[in-house]
């Protein structure tokens, strides 16, 4: 290999290329979090739909320089527009949510815009043309350098200090910025907060329209360039320091970099590199280089009701839904089983995750690592160990338990969104090593073959084994939400500096926590592995983990039949619907209904529910119960 | 109830025939939002095919129905779905798959539950190789099949120092392997001196047109497609990659992966694909390609041959097994032959694998867009694996 | 806990000293606490009192001197470590745990003093709960045991965090500003019943406040701090004569005891 000057200096060039690409589109996420703190996952759909939108105007207006940079243009103002209707006509509705409800709903936007987007421009992918004027290359010390390249090159730092200027030159930059540092002081400024959100929104949007749109010439517009983008988009801002817009530029030139000097070094590892610098950079600094530590009092906002033990109306609703399991496993037809056996495997596995992040108040993007590696474990011991079925059962998730402790020690270190990072990071690098190490995994062809026992082969055995174990779990769970750790843990998230005035040390109880909600995603995991048979490294991947994240927001954060109800009732829609041909979409305005109707979450919308039917029907209730939904 | 305790009935009163204006359904499953590129035409080639097959009086004197579900590019959600064709909507068979680990899952689903399974297009050698299992058929050629034709082709370049492209999947990882072995032991001489593996659809272009450049190699090979090659092609042209380089490239022919490249297709790459253009005379052809445009209004694409093809091989199995339970369909599929637009087809018997071939020629632009120049059909039964390979390799029945 | 000489210091602070970014917060501050004793520290606002709090507990680390506590040096040992050998403290803003009812905010400092908080399976609301409902009795707060900590008064916050610092039977409370934002005839109350603790209990007290009606009622001895340095210290008489002190209120143009109102709590 050669590595002259020129080689070095043209990977340099392409690096900074690429990373004017993703500085674009990340600054609106930063900007938009900055002030909304919404964590915004539709902000990769904008980018797409920047793209789809630039290439359609740019082949609809007359070719020429001209024509290209004003359908550019174009295409990121429309694309604003898009973002701040979204923002008017959904978001505003669900400010005062639970933290991180906001995130539901904007994964409902990235499936509406999914199908809206397969709908209005089909599935085959569209390769623009190049941009008129710079479609050539440079030769610089003997390297060819797209033109094109050398613009984009331009753009970032020029996008970057037009930012500057708005927000230290106008009245508004002033105010996003004001907002960024403190969200309270907005509202004591007398600044209408909705007017802001809408303008933020409208700008972080159509900087990603710009993104999207400025990379046409770059490469093919696909459906697959959201959820390709919106991973990476993520490390940048969190490893920039979310809010930060120099942040932003900062770490795009940082990823860009080592995606680009990693690749000749280690080629096997490019899947992995932009996660692990962010591991790296969020352990040594928590809140990214130019962050600030989160000021942790709005989050405190939280009017949970103290944990009951369960009375007889919930005890009958559990048997009810134990029966209504029964029922779909044994009269729905050989299909409910299969349907059913995926429901109790899927709540345990968000129950799991409502334990650290109902209890422990730590949200997790990744928590289907510990899922996949204990199915993973499950699968190594049953195939290649050869043991059956229930002694791989019982060890398996030892391997989940490992995992958790390893990765949660570094992820209790922070908190808030960059603590779901971290364990999103975590989860990435466990996948890429699944993924990456094809002799022991099968890569992405899988483990195959990982049946049930003879005694279990039957569907309705595995069922019932299924449930018992399930059950159980579950029950353990509550256990010990009820136990002094699972109290102890709750005081942790409610008041940290109470609790360690207390003596309680919090960081080892969330660690604990970690561990604890590992093993049981871990359990789920082997109850999944030998339903299917087979076990794929999608199973560790983000949208498994984002189901289960849906589930438990969608649920309910705050009540423990939450994560239940939501896992129940997601997968069993997910299911009826996803025959009919734009479901995604169907899907997604579902979600935003229940986001609307229920911003405490199904669970909560439930038991309004019922409240208003009882003070309808003219019962009345023994103690009042002043904690209405939040 | 009682509407369920029938459904858990059907599936053997269906079995028997009892009813003969009743329809013999057939589950089909296909990564149709995420390779719908190539699953578009591929669905209405099956489409064409249903018609043709209900127009003259389906199968076994009943109207075949195909019950189509997307599997969303995901195996797990794979095996649900064929979990639930199989159990709930009571199909006698399954067929489709594009991705290879899919299609590796949905076989060994197959193989559990005992249930045929009919490959359109997972290439993947395991799929009757290694996990190859009695239940599992294919279509296609594999990458094995494909690679051998192109390192046919490409051991008559005078090029030694070769550079892979692939995408870093099992698919990728076996189609670079197969071709290396291939070309290895045709020309002794040559060496592969790079391997560039860029994620599926997150290719850096820029970064792997450069390394690639960097070991200097005299000819490249290339197995990425998609918007993968898309990207990869714009750069490697702007960056003088292709200069005074042979490439040989897997499936590059094929109109799904051509054409949306329009002016800037690359020119002379050696590939595997589809000269749909050139087939209008082709006396075997040209029934296919009249219907295809008459009902679609366009040129059918590699995927429409292999969605048309796999369902008339599905019609051709029920119409000669004995009755529909899976013995009798899998009795029937072995050595099955049956006409398609390429001629007879046949489904081999040792490794359950179709002798269905691939065209292998050049690319060229003509009016602004990629086409397939000097190409040949090279047929799938002369590059099949031996017997002796299948029989090392293929766990024993 | 640990033991001392029943007759030596149960605080000793020698030369304690913080600056935020060249601003001195707390400066040279030294200062005994006895047995027993309810001691106060006031001074106008931004005079270091809450600084210096959190020094002592832990909570931020000096830049110079020393904290001994009991005879053990605890300069920067975290604030839970400090809270075993018994050092506890409330907040200005009060710090409950909101989701909680009032029974289990005390019982979680009982689990924590027993160390059962890594129990997994036993049911928690079992747990110290006479312990629990004889220090709420302690605090006048029996009758509200179940009801959710969200709901409870201001006063009854405050009450409640006492309840909950006295779990572990601590040898010295640091309050601060524990009657801020309380009616007039609340503080009194609340003070009155902290006074008798430490005449009980043998609870040693100090405490931060800015009612000098309060102040000079209950501190058996009070500092006065300002500007990060203390400028006097002795008996209510005698702070009430200090020429400094009164200066430092009066003339100073920083505050007069005893008239500030407490602003307005999250």
């Amino acid at each position: 290999m050669t590595l002259d000057l020129g080689f070095l200096l043209g990977q340099f060039l392409a690096a900074l290329a690429s990373a004017s690409a993703l500085f674009l589109v990340a600054s609106g996420l930063s900007i938009i979090f900055g002030v909304t703190r919404i964590v915004n996952f539709a902000h990769g759909s904008f980018y797409m739909l920047g793209a789809y939108l630039g290439y359609t105007i740019t082949e609809a207006l007359p070719t020429g320089v001209l024509g290209f940079w004003g359908g550019t243009l174009v295409a990121a103002l429309a694309v604003g527009v898009i973002g701040a209707a979204i923002e008017i006509v959904v978001l505003r509705r669900i400010y005062r949510s639970p933290e991180l409800f906001q995130l539901v709903a904007t994964f409902a936007i990235v499936l509406i815009i999914q199908d809206a987007t397969l709908y209005v421009w089909g599935p085959v992918e569209r390769l623009g043309p190049r941009a008129p004027g710079l479609d050539g290359a440079v030769q610089i010390l003997g390297e060819y350098v797209p033109e094109y390249d050398l613009a984009l090159i331009a753009i970032g730092p020029v996008v970057l200090g037009l930012i500057w200027l708005v927000f230290h030159r106008t009245r508004w930059g002033v105010l996003v910025r004001a907002a960024t540092e403190d969200r309270e002081m907005v509202g004591a400024l007398g600044v209408n907060q909705s007017w802001l959100f809408t303008t933020v929104f409208f700008l972080g949007s159509a900087l990603a329209g710009l993104g999207g749109a400025l990379q046409v010439p770059r490469e093919s517009v696909s459906l697959l360039m959201d959820l390709n983008i919106i991973a990476e988009v993520f490390v940048v801002v969190v490893i920039g320091g979310m809010g930060s817009v120099l942040g932003a530029y900062v770490a795009a030139l940082l990823i860009a970099l080592f995606n680009a000097f990693g690749i000749l070094i280690l080629p096997e590892i490019s899947l992995a590199v932009p996660f692990i610098v962010m591991a790296v950079v969020l352990i040594a600094r928590p809140w990214g280089l130019f962050g600030r530590p989160e000021s942790g009092e709005h989050q405190q906002a939280l009017s949970e009701e103290p944990l009951r033990p369960l009375g007889l109306a919930r005890r009958a609703a559990i048997l009810a839904g134990v029966a209504g399991l029964a029922g779909l496993a044994f009269l729905g037809g050989r299909y409910g089983v299969v349907l059913a056996t995926d429901i109790v495997i899927v709540s345990l596995f968000a129950a799991s995750l409502h334990f650290m992040m109902g209890l422990g108040g730590m949200a997790s993007f990744g928590h289907a690592a510990y899922f996949g590696i204990s199915a993973y474990a499950a699968a190594f011991l049953a195939t290649y160990a050869g043991l059956s079925m229930l002694p791989a059962m019982l060890l398996a998730p030892v391997a989940a338990m490992l995992a958790a402790a390893f990765f949660g020690w570094f992820c209790v270190r922070s908190t808030g969104v960059y603590l779901a990072m971290l364990t999103l990071a975590a989860a990435q690098i466990v996948w890429s090593v699944v993924f990456q190490a094809s002799e022991i995994t099968g890569g992405d062809d899988g483990i195959l073959g990982v049946w049930p026992d003879k005694w279990a082969k039957s569907r309705e055995v595995y069922f019932l084994l299924t449930l018992a174990i399930g059950a159980m779990a579950l029950v353990t769970l509550q256990r010990i939400a009820h136990a002094p750790f699972g109290y102890v843990l709750r005081a942790a998230r409610d008041n940290r500096l109470r609790a360690e005035a207390v003596g309680v040390d919090t960081r080892n109880h969330q660690w604990a926590a970690f561990v604890v909600s590992g093993v049981f995603a871990g359990i789920a995991g082997v109850l999944f592995v030998f339903a299917k048979g087979s076990i794929f490294p999608d199973e560790l991947a983000i949208p498994r983990s984002f189901d289960a994240l849906l589930m438990v927001l969608l649920g309910g954060v705050q009540s423990v039949f939450g994560p239940l109800l939501g896992a129940a009732s997601f997968t069993y829609v997910r299911d009826e619907i996803s025959r009919l041909e734009y479901w995604r979409f169907i899907f997604g305005i579902l979600i935003i209904l229940v986001v609307i109707l229920a911003p405490d979450g199904i669970a909560g919308g439930l038991q309004r529910l019922w409240r208003w039917i009882a003070a309808r029907a003219g019962f009345r209730r023994v103690t009042p119960d002043k904690a209405e939904g939040a | 109830m009682a509407a369920a305790a029938a459904a858990m009935l059907g599936a053997t009163a269906l079995g028997t025939g009892a009813l003969a204006e009743e329809p013999i359904k057939v589950g089909e499953l296909n990564s149709y939002t995420r390779m719908a590129a190539f699953t578009d035409p591929y669905k209405k080639g099956w489409e064409l095919a249903l018609e043709e097959i209900n127009a003259a009086g389906g199968v076994r004197g009943r109207p075949l129905e195909v019950i189509s579900r997307d599997d969303d590019g995901k195996p797990a959600d794979a095996v649900r779905i064929a979990e639930e064709l199989v159990s709930e909507d009571e199909v006698v068979l399954l067929w489709g798959t594009f991705l290879s680990n899919i299609g590796l899952a949905v076989a060994d689903f197959a193989a559990q539950r005992e249930v045929l399974f009919v490959a359109a297009e997972p290439l993947s050698d395991a799929v009757t190789m290694e996990k190859g299992n009695p239940y599992t058929f294919r279509l296609r050629p594999s990458t094995g099949m494909q690679a051998r034709m192109l390192a046919e082709v490409a051991a008559k370049l005078p090029a030694k120092r070769w550079a892979t492209v692939a995408p870093n999947y099992a698919y990728g990882q076996d189609a670079v392997a197969k071709f290396k072995t291939a070309l290895t032991a045709l020309r002794p001489d040559v060496e592969f001196v790079g391997e560039q593996w860029p994620g599926l659809f997150k290719i850096d272009a820029a970064a792997t047109v450069r390394a690639l450049d960097a070991v200097e190699p005299e000819a490249i090979y290339n197995v990425t497609f998609g918007g993968d090659l898309a990207k990869f092609v714009r750069e490697g042209q702007l960056r003088g990659l292709f200069k005074g380089r042979d490439v040989v490239s897997l499936l590059t022919g094929e109109p799904e992966y051509l054409l949306p490249l329009g002016a800037e297709a690359p020119e002379g790459w050696i590939v595997t694909g589809y000269p749909v253009e050139d087939l209008g005379d082709d006396p075997n052809h040209k029934p296919f390609l009249e219907a295809y445009q008459a009902k679609w209004g366009e040129l059918p694409q590699l995927g429409s041959i292999v969605g048309y093809v796999t369902l008339k091989a599905v019609a051709a199995a029920i119409e000669k097994a004995e009755s529909l339970e899976t013995e009798d369909l899998v009795a029937a599929m072995e050595n099955l032959t049956f006409d398609s637009p390429v001629g007879p087809v046949t489904f081999r018997d040792i490794d359950n694998q179709a002798t269905l071939g691939a065209w292998v020629g050049r690319t060229a632009l003509k009016d602004g867009r990629g086409v397939m120049v000097d190409w040949s059909y090279a047929d799938g039964a002369d590059y099949m694996a031996s017997p002796e390979e299948v029989a090392a390799t293929r766990p024993a029945e | 806990m640990s033991t001392t000489p029943a007759d030596g210091p149960v605080l000793e602070v020698s030369g304690l000293s913080k600056s935020f970014g060249g601003n001195h917060a707390v400066r040279e501050v030294s200062f005994a606490l006895g047995a027993s004793e309810l001691l106060a520290l006031i001074g106008p606002n931004g005079a270091g009192k809450t600084t210096c709090f959190n020094m002592l507990n832990g909570q931020l680390r000096p830049d110079r001197g020393r904290v001994v506590f009991c005879g053990r040096d605890i300069t920067g040992m975290r604030p839970r470590e400090a809270w075993r050998l018994g050092l506890g403290r409330t907040f200005q803003i009060t710090a409950t745990f909101p989701s909680m009812t009032v029974i289990e905010n005390v019982q979680i400092a009982l689990i924590s003093h027993e160390r059962k908080s890594y129990e997994l399976f036993s049911a928690a609301r079992r747990q110290g709960r006479a312990e629990a409902e004889a220090l709420l009795d302690r605090v006048g707060m029996a009758g509200a045991a179940d009801r959710h900590c969200a709901e409870l008064a201001y006063g009854d916050l405050k009450r409640l965090e006492l309840a909950v610092a006295l779990a572990n039977r601590p040898r010295l409370l640091l309050m601060d500003e524990p009657t801020a934002g309380m009616a007039p005839a609340a503080r009194v109350e609340l003070m009155a019943l902290a006074a008798r603790i430490v005449a009980e209990e043998g609870v040693s007290i100090l405490f931060t406040e800015h009612d000098m009606d309060v102040v000079f009622r209950h501190a058996h001895r009070i500092l006065v701090l300002n500007r990060g340095e203390i400028i006097a210290e002795g008996s209510a008489e005698a702070i009430r004569a200090d020429a400094r002190v009164r200066e430092v209120y009066l003339g100073g143009g920083t505050q007069e005891p005893g008239a500030e109102e407490a602003r307005p709590h999250a």
